[in-house]
């Protein structure tokens, strides 16, 4: 039975995800033009590929329309809520790796880790009449993590691009953010907390558990994970 | 979700509506509606970000403030109130739907429909509180609610323990502050146990410049350019409450046992009031007030025809929201934990103030499930 893949659409990740493939033995090449979202896997039978923005891959698999699909672990751990019922984070690819973490201004010298954060925040907001504000696009994640760091008195605000920008801006006062060197932490005069590590991500081979799984397709999952020489379940 | 409600229910639920409205309204507390939709503002404020777990929050149009569907009535009633002002008695009753996220799974209800009272402005806190609960408890008996299994706490009891022990002051404040996070409130205690750990070297260089705001600031221009909207000399002042927690003594283990076994008292009201006596007399600490207005509730129930002294009492009961601080309980189906709480109330004088009165005004208030109830006499499904 055919088992679908989505991938993602374009970019260093669609790139690196192909070559993973092809170093295992499976080619999957687009059909027609490069602007269509379809594509062929040669080197094993029964597996369709789709071409799907990676922000929309976290959806697909938790709705069960696809069986399988690449994406990072942090889209899959934000978008979906409960993720474990639906996702199985089976294999990571070794690329794509992302650290989600808290950063404050470096010339925060009294603040060093997340604890030194939650007492700053209050004497803040008696300053300047509001809580830190913590600018992320990654608002569950963050949510439950200063929830178990036990930090209080916080608000989340949305940032969907630049976000190491806010606290020059003024627009935040920490951010909470995607880095993969530190280098743009850095160039923006910020530091990353100690204990401030939310999650280390990386692009990852998901399986659908809401996905149709019938014979044919464990079957054709059993065979993929022989070629892959990857436990996928 | 919420099933469509076929015709029989629907009878049993205004049914069960209109029996606790009567039951209310009879007992001095006047109808009063609330919008389903309110600014999230003052909700951000009072619970935090952890609200948006919990309640749904979505954005205004344009841009405007965020919107939120009452996860409760408390909130709205209260205000309500306020705005025609604060310093004056009043008795609200209130019935409508609220709306709360559950976690992903879960089968609880999103919507659903609450019954309830707040009483505002009695001074008599013990009989308001003893009034309050034996209404709820008549409510949920005149809809044939049973049997029941009570769970009722006093969080007064462990601020005033905070405030009686001997400790320096930002200790104190730091655990009172986390009292409603337990686990990051026991970590605390075992940090203050264990005393200062050595320093890391910035931390270091930090302290030893305390008292030198231009060294200070050197340190900090060293580390990066300021940005934002926190500035030099709130790092100063920081700096220097850091230099003296630094020298703070460690907490006495003695102290951590006892904030700790005040805690974890959980048995009979009476017996929990006698051993709570006699654990602060034993460590050498006052809060008579705070036990005697423990007492005061007990015989004020004892008044209102409830076997207080034998009411389940669990010291730790009602940490986990930041909203009441005294008198606390919560009412459930026995054995049946397929079931939420039938229903819930307590005092919260302090949540007064946060929502705009000059001072804390008492206040008190419960409220019960209806359709919780209606389960329960169903029986399991």
């Amino acid at each position: 039975m055919t088992l679908t893949l989505g991938l993602p659409s374009k970019g260093r990740l669609q790139s690196d995800t192909i070559d993973w493939f092809a170093a295992r033995g499976i080619e999957i090449a687009r059909t027609g033009d490069s602007r269509q979202y379809a594509a062929q896997a040669r080197g094993i039978d029964g597996l369709d590929v789709v071409m799907l923005s990676a922000g929309e891959i976290p959806r697909e698999l938790a709705q069960g329309r696809i069986h399988l699909g690449v994406t990072g672990a942090d889209l899959i751990r934000e978008h979906i809520p409960g993720w474990q019922t639906c996702v199985h984070l089976a294999t990571g690819l070794g690329f794509g790796q992302a650290d989600l973490i808290v950063a404050v201004p470096a010339f925060w010298v009294d603040v060093e880790t997340m604890a030194d954060l939650d007492e700053v925040a209050e004497t803040f907001r008696a300053r300047h009449g509001h809580g830190l504000r913590i600018a992320t696009k990654y608002p569950n994640l963050t949510r439950a993590f200063f929830q178990l760091k036990g930090v209080a008195d916080y608000r989340l605000v949305d940032s969907q691009g630049a976000t190491e920008a806010g606290p020059m801006n003024q627009s935040c006062e920490a951010i909470a953010d995607i880095t993969t060197s530190g280098g743009t932490l850095r160039a923006n005069n910020l530091k990353i907390l100690t204990d401030g590590l939310i999650l280390q991500s990386q692009a990852t081979l998901c399986v659908s558990r809401a996905a149709e799984w019938g014979d044919g397709e464990r079957a054709t999952l059993a065979s993929l994970a022989t070629k892959l020489n990857q436990p996928l379940t | 979700m919420n099933a469509v409600r076929q015709g029989d229910d629907h009878a049993a639920i205004d049914g069960a509506l209109a029996t606790l409205g009567t039951l209310f309204a009879n007992a001095g507390y006047a109808p009063v509606t609330t919008p389903h939709l309110f600014e999230a503002d003052t909700l951000i404020d009072l619970y935090g970000e952890d609200i948006r777990g919990r309640a749904f929050l979505f954005p205004g149009a344009g841009g405007g403030n965020e919107l939120c569907l009452r996860p409760d009535f408390t909130v709205p009633v209260v205000r309500a109130h306020g705005a025609n002002g604060w310093d004056r008695a009043a008795r609200y009753g209130y019935q409508g739907p609220v709306f709360r996220r559950q976690p992903p799974g879960a089968t609880r209800p999103m919507e659903y429909l609450q019954s309830g009272i707040e009483n505002l402005g009695d001074p008599d806190a013990a009989t308001a509180d003893a009034q309050v609960f034996a209404l709820t408890l008549q409510g949920l008996g005149d809809l044939g609610a049973g049997p029941l299994a009570i769970t009722t706490g006093d969080l007064s009891i462990a601020f005033a323990l905070l405030d009686a022990l001997a400790m320096p002051a930002h200790r104190r404040h730091q655990l009172r502050r986390h009292f409603w996070r337990p686990q990051r409130f026991h970590q605390l205690i075992a940090q203050a146990v264990a005393g200062p750990t050595a320093p890391t070297p910035l931390r270091a260089r930090l302290i030893a410049a305390a008292d030198d705001p231009t060294a200070i600031a050197a340190i900090a221009a060293q580390a990066g350019e300021p940005l934002g909207l926190r500035e030099i000399d709130e790092i100063a002042a920081r700096t220097s409450a850091l230099a003296n927690a630094a020298t703070q003594p460690p907490m006495p283990a003695e102290q951590a046992e006892l904030i700790e076994s005040a805690l974890s008292i959980n048995g009979p009201a009476g017996s929990a009031l006698a051993r709570l006596r006699a654990l602060t007399h034993a460590g050498g600490t006052d809060i008579t007030p705070a036990l005697d207005r423990f007492e005061a509730r007990l015989t004020a129930l004892d008044h209102a025809g409830i076997d207080a002294a034998n009411l389940p009492f669990d010291a730790a009961f009602g940490r986990k929201l930041e909203y009441y601080e005294g008198f606390v309980f919560e009412i459930t189906a026995q054995g049946r934990p397929d079931l939420p709480p039938l229903s819930g109330g307590g005092r919260y004088d302090a949540m007064t103030r946060r929502l705009g009165a000059t001072r804390a005004i008492p206040a008190v208030g419960a409220m019960i499930r209806p359709e919780a109830v209606l389960a329960m006499r169903e029986g399991p499904q």
